[in-house]
């Protein structure tokens, strides 16, 4: 069982005045996944009559998107994973006890309460155009059109994304590149999304602008710091689509 | 309560055309008139108030999370059954809806499966065009799997995240409708009553969970999409959020709910570490096909398992079930697991595991292969365990997955108070007593994108467009408004000595042990004593800090917990009420010689309903006789 000095972020309301508050938090296993180190605080604090810590989880399974914690400065952590899918033994291993836990931090995503951010900027990014035009219905079936298998498996690997916005949150611009050019390709590379990729492409970049998300200046952070490893070589896929659709033939 | 299942006549494939035709629609310019709330937005929510949005009706969806996206519905991983039979290995809807009515041990109703099995294909289809990338072979066209239950290939796949490449579709599919203005979303809101006046749905009460604001919402019809309720276990693979409240909500106003002992208990889950264990991890079913599950033939043996011979060792399902083997059906695995553990041969600190061991398979096959087919799942239980299932067996224990209770339905999916709907989970009406593999995503999606568009419109076009919303002054929303506010209130106010998570582990311990993988008469009886003794507790000595006016955590899980805390003992009732074992509800008391479950079809074939009938009333329970013209009873054998 090891202690932990945390330092976490307290703020009471969106237009409040935020502050690290420290604590100590005794009794941590191993075996306990880092949400469950943060329920431990705030079982503490709510016997103690205090108010417990917002943070928004909900699967804890790696796969619902909602952990939004930057550790350590690093957002999701020192792994390559979520916050919920990160264990206090890899603290424990690496003889690290002091915990400094913020929200995920960007201009487009306004602190709600203590760690709990507003991310439906990302929502209005697909609104704008993340998705195929195509009412419920009578399609076509599903074997109509064969779709190659490298494309598919490219597409896959972009559609991963689970929208939780740590690119935004580790990137110095706090630019959501990542997250529209995982979309952006991930149609792109079907036939279903050819149909609209010009409109889509100019939309989803238009209202990534106008929700304050910054400019790409390639580093590479997003990469980094993303728990389904999407790749940057999308970013290079939304550019050129970018350019296509505005140079490009219009048919 | 009238409970009329309005089953169509006609041979059975011919029930749901027939129907679509006999429906009134609402001409394309008065759909815009009607609006329509929707409470969810995972599978079921989604794509219905996408297709709502589509065909120009005004809709209103409400989550508790903060995108649509994030619904629970993200976290299935296996597959989505459909009966297009490209593999050519002779499936068809009605193999898929008579594999589903066995899988379900027969207390489904035949009609609303049969038009699930019909649906299926055109799921796919519109999945597809939205987009979603399921598997694909060498020459691009779309690969299926196996699962459970069926012995055919009837399963499509996207890796090991189908439910969320298929949630991404429908959330995207409501996207495009937000921007056109036909849907509006409210995210960060939970539903904390329906509000009900002459049996006839009204509208509902919402919480704004940012600034706490108390809201009456009018509609002409409203749609509970809102899952499943296993997290009254406390632990279970349900994401933290999913409750019963609005379901039980809805019971509490009047509608029926049906059958609420059926839960699913799925045998391969990482199993608990310790107290401080907030939820259960599912390893996918697909790992028994190669690894062998064991346990130590002697009690108490701690021996590491590879100082354990072969000999030494008891492969229990092999042993019980020569054919099936490892490949046993969930419901019986899972209570072979309990029964070597009861006996004191459970594996790891707890004594509450057993072994799924891949050392022959490694030898057979190499750790290349078995890499390639379960990397991912060896990655996820590497992290989690810190052990190396390459190594040692992984060790697995049964964890609550899945409801097939729910509030009762009739074919159009409205339960007994008129104009409320209720699609996917939160329903009772296909899976029965047990839910096959790959088939929760299929029932959602068929729910939202292609039945309840259909059979609203029906009781829509029925009020006229002249029809007027009851205005949200009036007394029926007035009164629930109130009584929201009350009980958010009260409990700000209690300010006792125990937290929110102390009851609900609490509760979750006493339906485990009693309402759990098996089920005693006497374990029911004592749970229906213990749970209202710990419901009193908890309305004095709970304590929730902070405030009702902005973002409160522990005030949230304190209503979802209430109602957890009166709803267990109702799924208590109904499992000690129904005197045989069928699918996931195992009674001690009826099993065969072999100790296998054993149906009671003369006196139980049939959905068991229950009324609510105040706070300190025993609720009655009435019955939907369950008619099988099309599938015969028999008995399920996997030896």
């Amino acid at each position: 069982m090891a202690t932990y000095k945390v330092k976490i972020w307290r703020q009471s309301g969106p237009n409040a005045n935020g502050h690290m508050e420290r604590h100590i938090v005794k009794g941590i296993d191993g075996d306990m996944s880092f949400l469950e180190m943060l329920d431990h605080l705030n079982e503490d604090l709510e016997e103690q009559g205090k108010e417990p810590v917002a943070f928004d989880h909900d699967c804890r399974e790696g796969i619902c998107g909602a952990c939004s914690l930057v550790i350590n400065g690093q957002s999701h952590g020192p792994e390559t994973t979520t916050t919920c899918q990160l264990h206090m033994r890899s603290f424990e291993a690496n003889n690290i006890s002091e915990i400094d836990i913020e929200p995920f931090r960007a201009r487009a995503f306004p602190i709600i309460k203590d760690c709990v951010v507003d991310r439906s900027g990302f929502d209005r990014i697909i609104q704008s155009g993340g998705f195929v035009s195509v009412n419920t219905g009578n399609a076509p079936d599903a074997n109509a059109n064969a779709v190659p298998k490298t494309d598919a498996d490219t597409a896959f690997d972009a559609a991963a994304c689970i929208g939780c916005g740590a690119c935004v949150a580790a990137c110095k611009n706090a630019s959501a590149m990542l997250f529209v050019s995982a979309k952006v390709s991930h149609l792109a590379h079907l036939p279903q999304g050819d149909a609209e990729r010009r409109e889509r492409v100019q939309s989803m970049v238009n209202t990534m602008d106008e929700q304050g998300f910054g400019s790409c200046t390639n580093y590479g952070e997003c990469e980094a710091a993303c728990p389904k490893s999407i790749s940057t070589d999308n970013i290079a896929t939304l550019n050129r689509e970018f350019i296509r659709s505005k140079i490009g033939p219009t048919t | 309560m009238k409970l009329d299942a309005n089953i169509p006549e006609g041979p059975i494939q011919d029930k749901w055309a027939n129907h679509k035709m006999a429906m009134k629609l609402v001409n394309p310019a008065n759909k815009r008139k009607y609006k329509v709330i929707i409470i969810g937005s995972g599978l079921a929510g989604a794509s219905a108030a996408a297709t709502m949005g589509e065909l120009g009706y005004n809709v209103d969806c409400y989550c508790f999370q903060d995108s649509p996206r994030r619904a629970h519905s993200i976290a299935a991983q296996g597959g989505i059954n459909a009966a297009k039979n490209y593999p050519g290995d002779g499936d068809s809807i009605y193999r898929l809806f008579y594999d589903t009515v066995k899988g379900g041990d027969f207390r489904s109703r035949e009609a609303n499966v049969y038009r699930l099995a019909e649906i299926s294909n055109q799921i796919i289809d519109h999945c597809v065009a939205q987009g979603v990338p399921f598997a694909r072979d060498y020459g691009g066209l779309l690969g299926n799997r196996s699962f459970g239950g069926a012995q055919v290939s009837r399963t499509f796949y996207a890796r090991g995240q189908t439910g969320q490449q298929l949630l991404i579709g429908a959330y995207q599919a409501l996207s495009r409708q937000i921007a056109a203005g036909s849907v509006r979303m409210h995210t960060r809101s939970e539903m904390l009553d329906v509000v009900v006046a002459d049996n006839v749905a009204k509208g509902v009460i919402v919480r704004n969970l940012v600034t706490g604001q108390v809201e009456s919402h009018a509609a002409d019809a409203v749609v509970l999409a809102t899952g499943g309720y296993g997290n009254v276990f406390y632990l279970s693979t349900n994401a933290m959020g999913c409750n019963v409240t609005a379901a039980y909500r809805a019971y509490k106003k009047g509608a029926g709910f049906a059958n609420p002992c059926y839960t699913q208990i799925h045998p391969t889950c990482i199993p608990v570490s310790g107290d401080h264990q907030s939820k259960l991890t599912l390893m996918s079913e697909s790992l028994r096909n190669d690894g062998r599950v064991w346990v130590p033939q002697e009690l108490g043996d701690k021996r590491k398992p590879a100082e354990i011979p072969e000999d030494e060792r008891d492969y229990y399902l092999e042993r019980k079930y020569p054919s099936f083997g490892n490949l046993a059906p969930r419901d019986i695995a899972s209570r072979s697991a309990k029964e070597v553990c009861d006996e004191g041969r459970g594996v790891g600190n707890t004594g509450l595991g057993v072994y799924l061991d891949f050392r022959d398979a490694i030898n057979r096959l190499g750790e290349g292969t078995i890499s390639a087919r379960y990397g991912n799942l060896f990655d996820m239980y590497e992290r989690i365990t810190a052990e190396n299932p390459y190594k040692n067996p992984m060790r697995i224990y049964p964890a609550v997955h899945y409801t097939m209770g729910g509030l009762w339905v009739d074919y159009n999916l409205m339960s007994t108070i008129k104009g409320l709907y209720v699609i996917g989970e939160a329903n009772f009406s296909d899976h029965g007593a047990n839910r096959l593999g790959a088939s929760a995503l299929m029932q959602g999606l068929a729910d939202g994108y292609f039945v309840l568009p259909q059979t609203i419109a029906d009781y829509l076009a029925s009020l006229g467009s002249n029809h007027e919303r009851m205005p949200i002054e009036e007394q029926p929303f007035v009164e629930a408004e109130e009584a929201v506010k009350t009980r958010v209130n009260t409990l700000l106010e209690i300010n006792g000595k125990r937290t929110v998570d102390s009851f609900h582990k609490e509760l979750g311990r006493i339906m485990w042990e009693n309402c759990g993988m098996s089920r005693t008469k006497s374990g029911l009886e004592s749970a229906i004593e213990e749970i209202p003794r710990l419901r009193r507790e908890f309305w004095s000595d709970v304590k929730v800090n902070g405030a009702s006016d902005t973002l409160n955590i522990s005030l949230e899980k304190a209503g979802r917990v209430a109602d957890f805390l009166e709803f267990g003992e109702l799924m208590c009732r109904d499992a000690l009420a129904r005197e045989e074992s069928a699918g996931g509800h195992f009674r001690s008391e009826h099993q065969t010689s072999e100790g296998e479950a054993l149906r009671n079809d003369d006196d139980f074939c049939h959905a068991a309903v229950w009324e609510y009938t105040g706070d300190d009333e025993t609720p009655v329970r009435h019955r939907e006789e369950l008619e099988f013209q099309n599938v015969k009873l028999a008995t399920r054998s996997y030896k």
